[in-house]
């Protein structure tokens, strides 16, 4: 077996039996990414130094005959909206461009404490605002399963590099799907936490009442491994929450009969997820899937969230009016890109230096966002928009609560589609913002939810690049393109702080 | 502007309401663990939180919220169990985050009131809320190039903000108002009320409305408000030129003016129409302010006695009158020196006296104030001890207390160094008489002869030939033997 197609356990296992050193692991990972990331673009920038020098401590400490920690030695990505000091942190952006983290976002002070290996920073959409990483300031990531497809968005460099055995693991962020929809894309597993659960500080905002870290791994294990590291109250954010209290499965460890204990469990499946529109090779190996759970003993029961049709618009207003107050520091006077001192005569005062920095600094979508959420917090039209939003997503919250009364998990599709083409959506913001549909009100509730990866859809892929047409047209398709699986993710919802009780059920999952 | 006729200006009642800022005396900032101390080098004293870094969150600083909190309680106010920051959103370069974190639609403290005297009426001034926020940072402008330097050490700095009704009439009960806060505020020990420096600054609402009209008049807001001069100055102006304009038949704007102090006027700075939109909406990043009653019960507890009912107190306590009582509980540190001074066992009123006149007139001269004193309560007391004893007279105790105040040694030393312990000794006074009786002839005949005034000429020589010293009462009753 390759060396990158270990799993954490197997790979912390083989370290300390010396079977290869921390740096020999590093080393192959770097070689690896060096040859294949030409095709994928995952990574957007490298920390080759930091790398090796994190792996040679580790090899010293296992050489001294120290005990190491599970995760130490092992090598992971970081999306670049976290802040691992020293190292730049673009968001994706030209207004961090030359950005470089002026200190460790809590996760990563973790991580390094932990002795885990950083190999670089992923890429993703501008300031985690997208669904495809195509709006990437520098280039869009390519999907491993396919190269002429997405990888998924945001955190869509994270995903691809997990599925590529770029990194054992990644982490990545979710505002409204940034990591469960590109893990369905990408055939990889990942966690969006309860909302609180992980610290924040570090992470550059884009809406921070729905924003959080997660992990991205191969396996479910390896999930649960970085996240039981990367969770916890953390002081220095204050919306983070203890959650030692975890609530665990009765009797998890003791008894590895699954089907024993699933069968206490009830699982809703909503059925304003299950609509028209959505592509039917997906819809299908969804069912499947919530069939396999029901004949390894779960009760499955039909359930309504019945104001999920709100979910998008909802997300849409509140996420971008947080991020019209958490971009506005990006004005060209500290840091980031400036037009302060052009030499251009157009820059005459404070406010063209805003605007042209602004204005050059930002991408289309970022700019939309920002007028979008401006607008909404507008004298006059706050009550009409913003708080009319808040009092959406609560009715959206409740929803969930009431549902949590009577199932332990909600079921649903990650995604109505699998992996889009490259190109395909990047012209219609709506068509994009409609791959979030499954994915927001998890957000809105603060939910947990794991993308877990069940299945494949076969598509034949034209040969001639065709503008936008929905991907459950194209099965059929004309051409005699050559026949690809693309992954398919069921989503896991949990209550809030019951992370684990998702870990149980994604691990009982046998393809 | 041309003075308005003071018969017009009779004609209206202004009505004003102040807002105050007051920067806290936390030794770190709201948010972060940046020290707050003013007068360091530019941008030594920030984080990456305070300077808004991506990524950076704040977290409330809980002296803070405890400091606000015993101000609300002081002035009456109702602590809101349930309170929320908010995000103000404008660029400007001395604001770091595009947004001030400050409190909104659920400030901490509202529906308060605190007193205030004028011309002996007792006055309540309603207090509408008063909320925390974060200060922004130092635009300094200077220099010859055509740009402007920001110094970030005050951004985060905590600020509470005391609205007041609109309650107040008079520039001059403005001032009281704004010296009422000042007092209390320093008394409590959250801001240390220096205008000068700007922890203490002031914003002003004023309209006016003919004297018999009960709706308000259009108003302006007056900024930049930084002395209690400034404050019943702008006011003044302000005040008559709003009545001007209304009695030329124009109709006021309202807009927001700032106040030059260099050439005494307001100036128009923005008009209603150019005013911001700020766009306020609850602060994601701070979860809500939930306090619960067992803490306000323990802040409350902990409230020191406020100079309003101290004040009384020393009235009754110590018999003192209103004028004394007013001036030795202005600040705490005063009050303090003189309870210690009484309770180490001087008399009320000489402690009172000698801090009047001495001890106010020495600190007066050096411009200091009773913190940095380093007389002690209990040198004044053993000076009293001396006085009592007939070790040293009252007039020479003025000079041990001038020598006590300026070298810190206590009155005994003083005195024995400086030899003023008073002669009391019969045969020395004796001999001393005499001398001046042999001196003066002249004057000795003229007092025999019915010029007893002269009393005094005879006392002042012995005085001055026993340098002082001598004491006063038997110099006179001697005095009158020997010359009658």
């Amino acid at each position: 077996m390759e060396l990158t197609e270990l799993t954490i356990t197997q790979t912390h296992e083989g370290l300390i039996k010396k079977e290869f050193s921390a740096l020999e692991l590093c080393q192959t990972y770097l070689a690896r990414i060096k040859k294949e990331d030409k095709k994928i673009s995952a990574f957007l920038t490298l920390c080759e130094d930091l790398a090796i020098s994190q792996a040679k401590e580790i090899d010293e400490m296992i050489s001294t005959g120290r005990e190491i920690p599970i995760l130490a030695g092992i090598p992971s990505a970081i999306k670049d909206n976290i802040l691992v000091e020293g190292m730049k942190c673009t968001a994706g952006s030209k207004i961090l461009e030359n950005y470089f983290a002026p200190y460790d976002a809590t996760v990563v002070k973790k991580l390094k404490s932990q002795g885990v290996v950083i190999l670089g920073k992923t890429n993703l959409d501008e300031f985690a605002m997208g669904s495809s990483t195509e709006n990437s300031a520098f280039f869009p990531t390519k999907n491993p399963c396919d190269l002429k497809r997405v990888a998924g968005g945001t955190s869509g460099g994270s995903a691809a590099a997990v599925s590529a055995n770029f990194c054992l693991f990644a982490l990545g962020s979710d505002t409204g799907g940034s990591i469960r929809q590109p893990a369905s894309f990408c055939g990889v597993i990942g966690l969006k936490p309860t909302y609180g659960a992980v610290s924040r500080y570090g992470l550059i905002a884009f809406a921070s009442s729905l924003d959080q870290i997660g992990s991205m791994t191969k396996t479910v294990e390896d999930c649960e491994i970085v996240f039981d590291l990367i969770s916890g109250k953390d002081e220095f954010d204050s919306t983070s929450v203890n959650s030692n209290s975890k609530p665990q499965i009765p009797n998890s460890k003791q008894t590895p009969n699954s089907k024993f204990q699933i069968s206490n469990l009830r699982i809703g499946v909503p059925k304003e997820y299950f609509v028209k529109g959505m592509d039917e090779e997906v819809e299908k190996v969804i069912k499947g899937a919530i069939k396999k759970y029901e004949e390894m003993g779960a009760k499955i029961e039909e359930i309504s969230l019945p104001h999920t049709e709100y979910a998008l618009p909802c997300y849409y207003i509140i996420a971008s009016s947080e991020a019209s107050a958490n971009l506005a520091r990006y004005d060209g006077i500290k840091y980031g890109l400036s037009k302060v001192k052009s030499q251009k005569s157009k820059v005459k005062s404070l406010m063209d230096a805003y605007l042209y920095s602004r204005g050059e600094g930002f991408g289309p979508e970022v700019r939309r966002r920002i007028m979008l959420g401006t607008y909404a917090l507008s004298s006059g039209y706050y009550e009409a928009y913003y708080l009319r939003a808040q009092k959406v997503r609560t009715l959206i919250r409740e929803d969930f609560n009431k549902a949590f009364k009577k199932v332990d998990a909600i079921f649903t599709p990650v995604s109505p589609s699998p992996a889009f083409k490259i190109g395909e959506k990047i012209d219609d913001p709506l068509k994009m913002y409609l791959s979030d549909i499954f994915t927001v009100s998890v957000n809105l509730a603060g939910l947990p939810a794991l993308s877990l990866p069940c299945g494949f859809v076969s598509i034949v892929n034209s040969q001639k690049h065709a503008p936008y047409r929905p991907p459950f047209l194209e099965k059929g398709g004309a051409g005699a393109g050559p026949k690809v699986n693309l992954p398919v993710g069921l989503q896991i919802i949990g209550k809030p702080f019951e992370e684990n009780k998702i870990f149980e059920l994604a691990k009982i999952w046998k393809h | 502007m041309k003075d308005v006729d003071i018969i017009n200006v009779l004609k209206y009642e202004a009505v004003i309401g102040l807002e105050v800022h007051a920067q806290m005396l936390t030794d770190t900032k709201i948010f972060c663990s940046c020290s707050t101390k003013f007068g360091s080098e530019p941008d030594t004293q920030t984080c990456p939180v305070c300077i808004g870094m991506p990524g950076a969150l704040p977290v409330l600083n809980k002296k803070a919220l405890e400091f606000i909190i015993k101000t609300g309680l002081t002035m009456n106010c109702k602590i809101s169990p349930y309170s929320r920051f908010a995000r103000k959103n404008y660029f400007y370069p001395d604001l770091p985050k595009g947004y001030q974190i400050t409190q909104y639609e659920l400030p901490i403290c509202e529906h308060g009131y605190v007193e205030i005297a004028v011309d002996g009426e007792i006055k309540r001034i309603g207090i509408i809320r008063i909320h925390m926020e974060e200060d922004a940072g130092k635009t300094i402008h200077e220099g010859e190039g055509n740009y402007s330097l920001v110094d970030l050490n005050r951004a985060g700095v905590p600020l509470m903000e005391i609205v007041s009704e609109p309650d107040i009439r008079s520039p001059r009960e403005a001032m009281e108002y704004m010296k009422k806060l000042r007092t209390i505020l320093r008394y409590l020990g959250v801001c240390d009320g220096n205008m000068e420096q700007g922890s203490l600054r002031c914003d002003a609402n004023v309209s006016v409305r003919p004297a018999e009209q009960k709706e308000f008049g259009v108003k302006t807001e007056i900024k930049n408000l930084n002395s209690f001069k400034f404050v019943e100055k702008a006011l003044e102006y302000e005040i008559k030129r709003q009545v001007k304009i209304l009695e030329e038949g124009g109709k006021i704007k309202q807009e927001t003016r700032l106040w030059n102090s260099e050439r005494g006027i307001t100036e128009s700075m923005r008009t209603k129409e150019e005013a911001h939109d700020y766009r306020y909406f609850p602060e994601p990043d701070l979860v809500p302010i939930i306090v619960d009653q067992k803490w306000i019960d323990e802040i409350q507890a902990s409230l020191p006695e406020l100079p309003d009912i101290k004040r009384k107190r020393f009235v009754s306590e110590y018999g003192l009158a209103e004028y004394d009582a007013d001036l030795l509980t202005s600040e705490r540190p005063l009050a303090d020196w003189y309870e210690e001074a009484v309770r180490l066992g001087g008399q009320p009123k000489a402690v009172s006296n000698w801090i009047m006149v001495e001890l106010m007139r020495l600190l007066n001269e050096e411009n200091k104030s009773i913190e940095g004193c380093t007389l002690k309560p209990k040198q004044l007391v053993d000076m009293f001890k001396l006085i009592e004893k007939g070790t040293i007279s009252g007039k020479i105790a003025k000079t041990v207390f001038e020598e006590m105040y300026k070298t810190g040694k206590d009155a005994e030393d003083i005195v024995r160094d400086k030899g003023l312990e008073q002669i009391s000794d019969e045969a020395a006074i004796d001999k001393a008489i005499d001398d001046v009786i042999a001196m003066h002839p002249k004057e000795v005949e003229r007092f025999r002869a019915g010029e007893e005034k002269l009393i005094g000429f005879f006392v002042g020589q012995v005085m001055k030939l026993t340098k002082g010293k001598a004491n006063p009462k038997m110099v006179n009753e001697l005095l009158k033997k020997k010359l009658s």
